[in-house]
C-alpha cells in the first residue's frame, strides 16, 4: 500500500488540518515509511482472535440519570477565544 | 538549604513528622534550586504563590497531627494534568492561554494528601514524543551529561520535564504520564524511579487525553520507596472516570520488605534485540542475577507477539489520537487562527490545526484519521486491536505459569543528544518505546529502576513488569533490584 500525494490531500483534509502543497510530497513519504512500518501486522495470525476493547474485563459502570452538574455558563466560556451573548461564537456555518 | 531539595519523600516526611524541618523551608529551597535551573526547562509554569499557601496550611495540618505521606512535600506536575487556574496547556500551542476550571483527580488527590505543587513540568506536545523535542515550550535538557562533553542530551519523553526536574532536585518528586513507556524511558535516561501502574489505577479524568485505552498516571521520585508512598496517594476510584477500578488501593509502602526469595521471575527471550549495545545486555545479566542473589527463581519465557507490539501501538495510540485531539478545533478553548474574508468554519478548523498542533501530532493524527478511515478500518485498526488481543495473552500465559514479575532492559540505549534524531525517520524514534510499549497494550503494571552506569557516565535502568493489580509485589521485587544494584550516582551540577 503506497500513499501518493493526492491520498496525502485527502487525509488532511479528513483530519481537518490544512496542508500546504508543496509540504504534501514529503507527508506522503513520511506516512509511507510509519504505514511500512504497520505492514508487519500482516504477518500475524489473527484468524479467530477477538479485537481487544477493554484490557480489563469489566462492565462500564451506570449511573443514576439525574442531574449532576450545570449552572456553569461563565466557567465554561471562560476559555473561549471568542464568546458573545452567553454563547461560543464561530463563523457563519449555514448559508 | 540546598541539601533539603536532595530528601526523598520517606526522608522529609519523617523529618516533618518530627519537626525538624517544616514545608515551608522544603518548599522554598526547591523553588531557589527552580529558579537557578531555567537552563533545564523543566518547569514551565511556576506556581510560586500557590506552592507557599499550600506549604504554609500542610504545616497546619503537621502540627495538628493530621497528615497523610504526602503532607507538605514538593512536587511537580506534568503539564498534561489540567490543574485550577493554572495554565495546562499539555505542551502544545493549541492549548495557549488554556486555564483550567477544574482539577484533574491525580493532581486533587495529591492536594488533598497535602501535597505542594511547586509548576507544571514539560513534556512532549500531547504526551507524543520520546525525546521532549516536540514541546511547544522548547527542549527540557538532561542534567546528566557524557562526561566533561557538555553536548545537551534528551531527558527522554514524553515526561521529559519531570524526569529532569527530579534527577536535578528540584522538586521531591512529579507526576508523569505513561502512554508507551513516556514514566519510564525518562526515568531510565535521567537515572531516577517510576512507575506506571495498572490501566484503571490512576483515574483519568482531567489529564489531557492522547491514547485513552493506554493512557496512565503514574509517580517519578527518587526511589522506589518515595514512588510506593507517592503511587498511593495519586491512586483512587473515580467515578467521572469509567474506566477507573473499584478496588481498594493497597499501601504499597508496607509491601517492601525487600524479601523476594521463592519469587519466579520471567526473562522474555525476545527482548534480546538485534544490535542491543552490549552494555545493555550486561546490565540485563546483572540485573537477573542480583534478583537470583536475592533469592529469586529466574526462568527464561517467551512472550512471542512482542515484535508486533510497537507496530500495533503505532495504529491504535494515533487513532484513538486523532479522535481525541478533534476536540481542539479553535472554538471552546485554545487557540483560533485569524481568519481570512470570506473563510468559513471549515478554514477555521483547518487553519487552526495547522498552526496550533507541531508536526509530530499533525502527523500521528493523520496515520490516526488515515487507518480509521473507510476502507481501512479492518485492515489497520481491528488488525492492530487483534494482535494486542495476542500480545496480552502472552503475558497472561506467562503469568498463569507462575512468572511473577519480568525482567528487561528499560531503553534500548542511554540518554542520545538533542537534535542527534532530528534527521532520522519518524520510525527511528519510535523504537526507543521497544521494550515498554508492549506494557500498555496488555495493561500491565512497569517500574523503571535505575540499576547502572554506562560507559559514558549515564545512567541506566531495567524495567520489571508485574501482574495486573499487583503493584505492591511489583514493586517491592524493584525494591530488592534497587538495594541489590545500589545506584546512588548523581549528575554532576552544571546548570
Amino acid at each position: 500500500m503506497s500513499i501518493d500525494e493526492g491520498t496525502a490531500a485527502k487525509v488532511a483534509k479528513l483530519a481537518r488540518i490544512k496542508v500546504d502543497p508543496a509540504d504534501l510530497p514529503v507527508l506522503a513519504q513520511e506516512f509511507n515509511t510509519i504505514l511500512g512500518f504497520i505492514e508487519q501486522l500482516n504477518e500475524v495470525d489473527v484468524e479467530g482472535v477477538e479485537p481487544m476493547v477493554s484490557v480489563t474485563p469489566m462492565r462500564l459502570k451506570r449511573r443514576e440519570d439525574v442531574v449532576t452538574d450545570g449552572d456553569q455558563q461563565g466557567k465554561v466560556l471562560s476559555n473561549a477565544p471568542d464568546a458573545r451573548e452567553g454563547f461560543f461564537a464561530v463563523p457563519k456555518v449555514v448559508e | 538549604m540546598s541539601e533539603l531539595t536532595k530528601l526523598t519523600i520517606a526522608a522529609a516526611r519523617d523529618a516533618l513528622r518530627k519537626g525538624e524541618v517544616t514545608s515551608v523551608e522544603l518548599t522554598e529551597a526547591c523553588l531557589a534550586a527552580i529558579d537557578k535551573a531555567d537552563a533545564l526547562n523543566a518547569f514551565v509554569h511556576k506556581t510560586p504563590e500557590i506552592a507557599r499557601e499550600r506549604a504554609a496550611a500542610a504545616d497546619e495540618r503537621i502540627k495538628a497531627g493530621d497528615a497523610p505521606d504526602m503532607c507538605g512535600i514538593p512536587v511537580g506536575i506534568k503539564d498534561l494534568f489540567c490543574t485550577e487556574g493554572v495554565p495546562s496547556q499539555a505542551a502544545s500551542g493549541i492549548l495557549r492561554g488554556f486555564v483550567p476550571q477544574y482539577e484533574s483527580t491525580v493532581s486533587q488527590n495529591l492536594i488533598d494528601a497535602g501535597a505542594v505543587m511547586l509548576g507544571k513540568l514539560n513534556m512532549d506536545e500531547f504526551a507524543m514524543g520520546s525525546s521532549n523535542e516536540t514541546s511547544v515550550y522548547g527542549n527540557a535538557v538532561n542534567p546528566w551529561r557524557r562526561g566533561n562533553d557538555d553536548t545537551a542530551l534528551t531527558p527522554g519523553g514524553s515526561s521529559g520535564g519531570s524526569a529532569a526536574a527530579v534527577a536535578a532536585d528540584l522538586c521531591l518528586a512529579a507526576t508523569g504520564t505513561d502512554t508507551g513507556g513516556s514514566i519510564r524511558q525518562p526515568a531510565a535516561f535521567t537515572g531516577i524511579t517510576g512507575i506506571k501502574p495498572t490501566y484503571g489505577r490512576c483515574s483519568r479524568w482531567g489529564v489531557v487525553a492522547f491514547a485513552s485505552s493506554l493512557d496512565q498516571a503514574g509517580p517519578m521520585t527518587k526511589d522506589v520507596r518515595d514512588s510506593a508512598i507517592m503511587l498511593r496517594a495519586m491512586c483512587s476510584h473515580d467515578p467521572k472516570d469509567s474506566t477507573s477500578a473499584d478496588l481498594p488501593v493497597p499501601d504499597f509502602e508496607a509491601a517492601l520488605t525487600g524479601d523476594i526469595k521463592g519469587k519466579t521471575i520471567g526473562i522474555p527471550k525476545e527482548y534480546r534485540m538485534d544490535g542491543m549495545p552490549e552494555e545493555i545486555d550486561a546490565l540485563w545479566t546483572q540485573g537477573k542475577e542480583m534478583l537470583r542473589d536475592a533469592g529469586a527463581k529466574i526462568v527464561d519465557i517467551s512472550l512471542p507477539h512482542t515484535k508486533y507490539a510497537l507496530p500495533a501501538y503505532y495504529v491504535i495510540a494515533p487513532a484513538e489520537a486523532s479522535s481525541n485531539l478533534a476536540r481542539y478545533d479553535g472554538v471552546r478553548y485554545g487557540h483560533r487562527a485569524k481568519l481570512s474574508q470570506g473563510d468559513g468554519i471549515t478554514e477555521m478548523y483547518e487553519k487552526t490545526r495547522a498552526e496550533g498542533f507541531g508536526k509530530e501530532v499533525q502527523r500521528r493524527v493523520m496515520v490516526g484519521t488515515y487507518v480509521l478511515s473507510a476502507g481501512f478500518y479492518d485492515a489497520y485498526y481491528n488488525r492492530a486491536r487483534r494482535v494486542r488481543t495476542l500480545i496480552k495473552r502472552d503475558f497472561d500465559d506467562a503469568f498463569a505459569a507462575g512468572v511473577d514479575a519480568i525482567l528487561t532492559p528499560a531503553t534500548p540505549s542511554s540518554a542520545f543528544g538533542l537534535g542527534e534524531m532530528a534527521e532520522a525517520d519518524p520510525v527511528q524514534m519510535y523504537l526507543n518505546d521497544v521494550f515498554t510499549v508492549t506494557v500498555n497494550l496488555a495493561g500491565l503494571p512497569g517500574i523503571a529502576v535505575p540499576t547502572g552506569l554506562d560507559r559514558q557516565g549515564l545512567p541506566l535502568g531495567l524495567q520489571l513488569i508485574g501482574r495486573p493489580w499487583e503493584e505492591g509485589d511489583l514493586l517491592n521485587t524493584a525494591y530488592a533490584l534497587e538495594k541489590a544494584a545500589g545506584f546512588v550516582a548523581k549528575p554532576a551540577k552544571w546548570w
